[in-house]
């Protein structure tokens, strides 16, 4: 049984729970980025993150993953603190401070990272897989960090969800309340840190942004509350690093970093389209059927006020479709005298007078 | 209520400054707003009526000011202290719905840890009802109308069963029928004893509205009972040249548009 090899496998049993606490974390904690307008925060976090790894390596000489957290971490929220500076004391928007200090960090890993792989240190190989992810890499003591961080993460969420939610809405109003929004505030951006650490293994610092910010967006399209909207991306989260996961393990040699994010893009793109109510599919059908509503009304409207004029309509392309429809439901008939010109139907008639009603009734 | 003299101030404020990128915006405000007045806020745009209450909120750093609320210091009274901010200053797509923002009002007493229950909801329900919005309750808040949404953040105002309100502009962009709704409730909440200063745009209605003023430009123009206060010289300083009068009577003083 190819399927039973594929789950006793021990790489293959570490990428998937690896991708699932990864989808567990980033999911929820993307809502409150996205929501809070910071989608593009996690973005820099994760860029930032690049230079901590290497500078860890450089202090510890190793590719120890509690190292690599801690580093990861600490540039990650230097960077966010950068961030913060920026926008409040100068004149930089939150937009363009993030793209400074992205590219700031950024390149400064990317130095360290080549000046790493010019000292030929012989277990230097493969720290450039955090650029994109090695998930076949991931060890069991690996995951039992991650899970940690994620349960602690989503414990700490679970208690301070009112202020959470409450700040995340309307921080104004939090503090008058008396809560230190500030704090709050604070918290939820070093657990999008948090979120990224844990993805560094497995879908590296380029695309963890993806990893934040799409379960957020696809989940906002199902949710109409926010512990719904945090369940649904989690959700989203763990299908695709699942998913992502099994199509990179059964193709031999796909990566899957990549793999999981162009999963959880799918999702989002057919969320956009698909979902009740908020869907690009939904919106399209409504306007569709509001605009048949209306040329129907305004047909109706015509043939009894203005019988003669009417006609013209018959050839125009577009009422052509919609006469078709009004004589099957039997509001219009064909005159029998020539079986040419459309006329009322009984029904068409009193159908017409509603509408000439309500149409006299806005504008007399 | 030691000193619970008839002529107490709800809300007295000393010598508070408030600047942003070294500009002025509030100068040396002083005031005393009596308890149980329906107090108006009224001036240009860019006066600082906004900016005003939120400095009193602590929203907003200032550079000097003493608040008191009721005899004591903001930061002690907080829980006496209900706020209604700008509809515009929040994403109505939040996914939540409009029993959950007004549930929100109670978080303040709910304290750190304890989670909203039955009796927050309730009290949430009564809460939308007084402002005639209980059918509303389940809805989505980005399915609800402007005036909708005012209402909603009006009642989650009213569970904090505060003693003063800070209104910022309630009236901005709602309909005449939800103008009229709230400036009802409004009333009411005066008539039970509570303080409200509203922030407002309108002149026109300004007289009909609210028995306290303060007219404002940077600095205190005049203010005091309404019918003190609502005179064309005071105006005339408020509003510079952007006031038309229309005729000798001033109830018939309009705000010059002003484009913005």
């Amino acid at each position: 049984m190819q399927w039973l090899d594929l789950l006793s496998d021990y790489t293959f049993q570490n990428v998937v729970i690896g991708a699932s606490l990864l989808g567990l974390i980033s999911g929820p904690l993307g809502c409150f980025a996205m929501l809070r307008r910071q989608s593009l925060l996690g973005d820099a976090l994760s860029h930032a993150a690049l230079p901590g790894v290497c500078l860890s390596f450089i202090i510890t000489g190793s590719r120890d993953i509690g190292g690599i957290i801690i580093g990861a971490l600490a540039t990650g929220s230097l960077a966010a603190l950068t961030m913060l500076l920026l926008t409040r004391h100068s004149r930089l928007k939150t937009d363009a401070a993030i793209g400074v200090c992205l590219s700031i960090f950024f390149a400064l890993g990317i130095v360290l990272l080549t000046y790493i792989q010019g000292t030929n240190n012989a277990s230097q190989g493969g720290l450039e897989a955090f650029l994109f992810g090695q998930a076949a890499a991931t060890l069991r003591s690996d995951l039992w960090i991650m899970g940690a961080i994620t349960l602690a993460t989503l414990a700490l969420l679970g208690i301070f969800w009112k202020q959470a939610k409450l700040v995340t809405f309307d921080a104004e109003y939090a503090r008058t309340l008396g809560m230190p929004t500030t704090a709050i505030e604070a918290t939820l951006t070093a657990m999008v840190a948090l979120a990224v650490v844990v993805g560094l293994q497995m879908v590296g610092v380029i695309l963890m942004a993806a990893m934040i910010v799409a379960p957020a967006a696809a989940a906002r399209q199902w949710s109409r509350h926010l512990g719904s909207m945090l369940a649904i991306a989690a959700g989203v989260g763990i299908v695709s690093g699942v998913s992502g996961a099994t199509i990179s393990t059964l193709s031999r040699g796909l990566a899957t970093g990549p793999l999981i994010i162009l999963t959880a893009t799918a999702i989002v793109l057919i969320s956009l389209a698909l979902a009740p109510g908020r869907g690009l599919l939904w919106g399209a059908i409504k306007h569709y059927r509001q605009k048949e509503a209306l040329q129907r009304q305004q047909l109706l409207y015509t043939f009894y006020k203005h019988p003669r004029a009417a006609q013209r309509y018959r050839t125009t392309f577009g009422s052509r479709r919609v006469l078709g429809k009004l004589n099957r439901q039997g509001y219009l008939a064909r005159s029998p005298d020539d079986g040419i010109e459309w006329s009322l139907t009984p029904q068409g008639q009193a159908a017409a007078k509603r509408v000439v009603a309500t149409f006299e009734e806005v504008a007399p | 209520m030691a000193t619970s003299v008839p002529t107490e101030s709800a809300l007295s404020i000393k010598n508070l400054t408030v600047s942003y990128h070294n500009q002025p915006v509030l100068w040396d405000i002083a005031l005393d707003i009596p308890a149980g007045v329906m107090a108006g806020i009224v001036g240009p745009n860019g006066a600082g009526k906004s900016t005003l209450i939120k400095s009193l909120l602590g929203l907003v750093p200032s550079l000097s000011g003493e608040v008191l609320v009721h005899g004591r210091p903001y930061a002690a009274q907080r829980k006496r202290v209900g706020y209604v901010p700008q509809r515009s200053s929040v994403d109505w797509d939040f996914p939540t719905t409009a029993l959950d923002v007004v549930t929100m009002g109670l978080y303040g007493r709910l304290g750190w840890l304890r989670r909203p229950g039955r009796k927050e909801r309730n009290e949430a329900q009564e809460a939308l009802e007084m402002v005639g919005m209980s059918a509303f309750a389940n809805r989505q808040i980005s399915q609800l109308s402007g005036g909708q949404q005012q209402r909603v953040f009006l009642a989650r105002a009213l569970v904090q069963q505060a003693d003063v309100y800070f209104l910022d502009e309630p009236m901005a962009g709602v309909d005449a029928t939800t103008e009229r709704a709230i400036i009802d409730i409004l009333r009411r909440l005066r008539d039970a004893g509570k303080t409200l200063i509203v922030v407002h745009h309108d002149l026109q209605t300004v007289r009909a509205y609210f028995d306290w003023l303060l007219l404002l430009n940077v600095r205190v123009i005049a203010s005091g009972d309404a019918d003190d206060v609502f005179k064309i010289d005071h105006l005339r300083q408020a509003y510079g040249g952007q006031i038309a009068l229309l005729g000798d009577s001033e109830s018939q003083i309009f705000a010059a548009p002003k484009g913005k």
